[in-house]
């Protein structure tokens, strides 16, 4: 028997289950253990042009040179730029409003990403921001074991 | 009329079952320092650069742009290929075209994979029509089974010939420092293995690797310069076909490759291409490859491909050697793995493969497969041409 023309149109859904295990290498995991283990935040500087990088990474993109020298930077510093975010997704780390800050810790040249949980509407650019960890038992080795940066 | 285009440097990583040390772009960074300091160039020489990798497999969506701090393209132009296990082979053939075409003189062709970092399988199945193949006959291996399980039962061919060519390629890694597996298999290791999907076992399928390469073409005049001996491109060609895999007729055996390798004979004027060709690094992701895929390259008839590796002729000291790096069956990091032959294939070449370096060899082959049965071929030589 042959369908008529008109038959409905039919879907189909899928889904494919892909877990992802993403080495994070030597000079990420310096920096994530600094995070976990002492509630510090650390970079690293290239010997070419001097550009402190946070995170730490294995070598200067502008250089093309390796990065091996290590640099403790504060844990407070400058928004540089930011947004307050107000609609809902699954991949936000907080509940809205909150904010995205483009962050320049003391003693980095590039800016660093992170959120600000707490009265985003208090934001502007230029004001001074600290990193708040969370505990220690919750800290695991990871970009959030920094909560949020909160304005000072 | 594209101009003369040579490899002049080659570098690759050693290659692993895990690199935990460093992430997908700090990796690229150690193959491309590798392929500059082969040819004694500062990324500020290169002008353009390709970059490949498999979809999916590392769940990032640009990799030119996610890259280039590890590739060096920061304010050059990258773009991404990405043409499944050809991936790598597409590569090189890009860069190619760049420096052919006369608008680029240093092109650098990037291949990598971190496949340690998500369940292959299921990336690679996204490879199949979501509606009519992927739910109903799915993966690498069950493909490539099928196709041996046809291949046995059109010539009579047994487990043990194709085992033969898993005994080759781990043996000949065993003079390859790069090289994932260096441990060399028997026979009867080979039979003993896992059966995985019938004719397929353990050790007749490639591994996962992570790894990545890196081959800096250049341009007629400047490869001179660069080194004494470069490895010139004397022809290369591709062919796809299909994507419905019901569509491959697998009693008429490698199309694709059939048809690209004639055309890159017919360009680089080989008629015989097991007397002509020194070596061949060629893409064949599971034994039963080693034997079916070299008669569609015409190093044998129909048919003879197990008794042409029984004799010996695709040995170190063979007619056509096949493989001295160990190939896909000791090291695959898919993004990498065909531009692994290209790069390979040029070392031979131009003399500096070191431990696993055949004797003279003034044309190599090199082939690159994946997808849907697609592949692509390239003549190297040590003639300009």
């Amino acid at each position: 028997m042959i369908k008529p023309e008109k038959t409905p149109i039919l879907s189909q859904k899928g889904q494919i289950a892909m877990p992802y295990t993403w080495w994070v290498g030597n000079a990420g995991s310096r920096f994530l253990a600094a995070l976990r283990d002492d509630a510090r935040i650390i970079g690293n500087s290239c010997e070419e042009c001097g550009k402190v990088f946070v995170p730490p990474r294995k070598n200067c993109g502008y250089c093309y040179r390796e990065l091996t020298k290590w640099v403790e930077l504060g844990n407070e510093g400058t928004v540089i730029a930011h947004t307050v975010v107000h609609f809902s997704f699954s991949l936000h780390p907080c509940r809205t409003p909150f904010a995205y800050a483009l962050i320049k810790l003391d003693g980095a040249d590039v800016g660093f990403m992170h959120v600000v949980r707490d009265h985003p509407e208090r934001l502007s650019n230029n004001v001074r921001v600290k990193a708040i960890f969370r505990d220690r038992a919750l800290r695991i080795g990871h970009i959030l074991d920094i909560e949020t940066f909160e304005i000072i | 009329m594209p101009g003369s285009v040579a490899i002049v440097g080659v570098g690759q990583t050693d290659h692993r079952s895990h690199r935990p040390d460093v992430n997908g772009r700090e990796m690229i960074y150690e193959a491309v320092q590798r392929a500059l300091l082969d040819c004694e160039l500062s990324i500020n020489h290169i002008d353009a650069i390709i970059i490949g990798n498999m979809d999916h497999f590392e769940s990032i969506n640009y990799v030119d742009t996610w890259s280039v701090e590890g590739s060096g393209a920061i304010m050059k132009p990258i773009m991404k290929v990405s043409t499944g296990g050809t991936t790598g082979a597409s590569v090189a053939i890009a860069a190619y075209y760049h420096v052919a075409s006369g608008l680029f003189d240093r092109v650098l062709a990037i291949g990598w994979e971190k496949n340690s970092e998500s369940d292959t399988t299921g990336a690679i199945i996204t490879c199949s029509d979501p509606v009519w193949d992927r739910f109903s006959y799915s993966g690498a291996i069950p493909s490539l089974a099928t196709e041996a399980s046809a291949y046995m039962n059109q010539y009579g061919v047994t487990q043990e010939d194709a085992a033969r060519v898993t005994v080759r390629d781990r043996g000949n890694a065993v003079n390859n420092p790069h090289a994932h597996l260096r441990k060399p298999v028997s026979i009867h290791e080979v039979l003993a293995s896992p059966m995985l999907a019938y004719p397929i076992k353990l050790l007749d399928i490639c591994p996962r690797s992570d790894g990545a390469a890196a081959v800096i073409f250049a341009s007629d005049g400047i490869a001179q310069r660069i080194t004494p001996r470069p490895a010139w491109i004397k022809a290369c060609s591709v062919r796809h076909t299909y994507t419905w895999f019901g569509d491959v007729d697998y009693k008429q055996g490698l199309v694709s490759l059939q048809r690209a390798s004639a055309e890159a004979y017919l360009r680089a004027g080989i008629k015989s291409p097991a007397d002509e060709l020194d070596v061949a690094e060629l893409y064949l992701p599971y034994s039963y490859a080693g034997l079916k895929w070299i008669e569609d390259l015409g190093f044998c008839a129909r048919g003879e491909g197990a008794g042409f590796v029984e004799d010996g002729h695709t040995d170190i000291a063979g007619k056509i050697p096949v493989n001295p790096s160990g190939g896909v069956l000791s090291a695959n990091c898919i993004g990498a793995t065909a531009l692994l032959r290209v790069g390979e294939a040029a070392l031979q070449v131009m003399g500096k493969a070191g431990p696993r370096q055949i004797p003279d060899v003034k044309q190599a082959l090199a082939t690159g497969f994946g997808g849907c049965f697609w592949s692509d071929v390239l003549i190297l030589g040590s003639g300009r041409p």
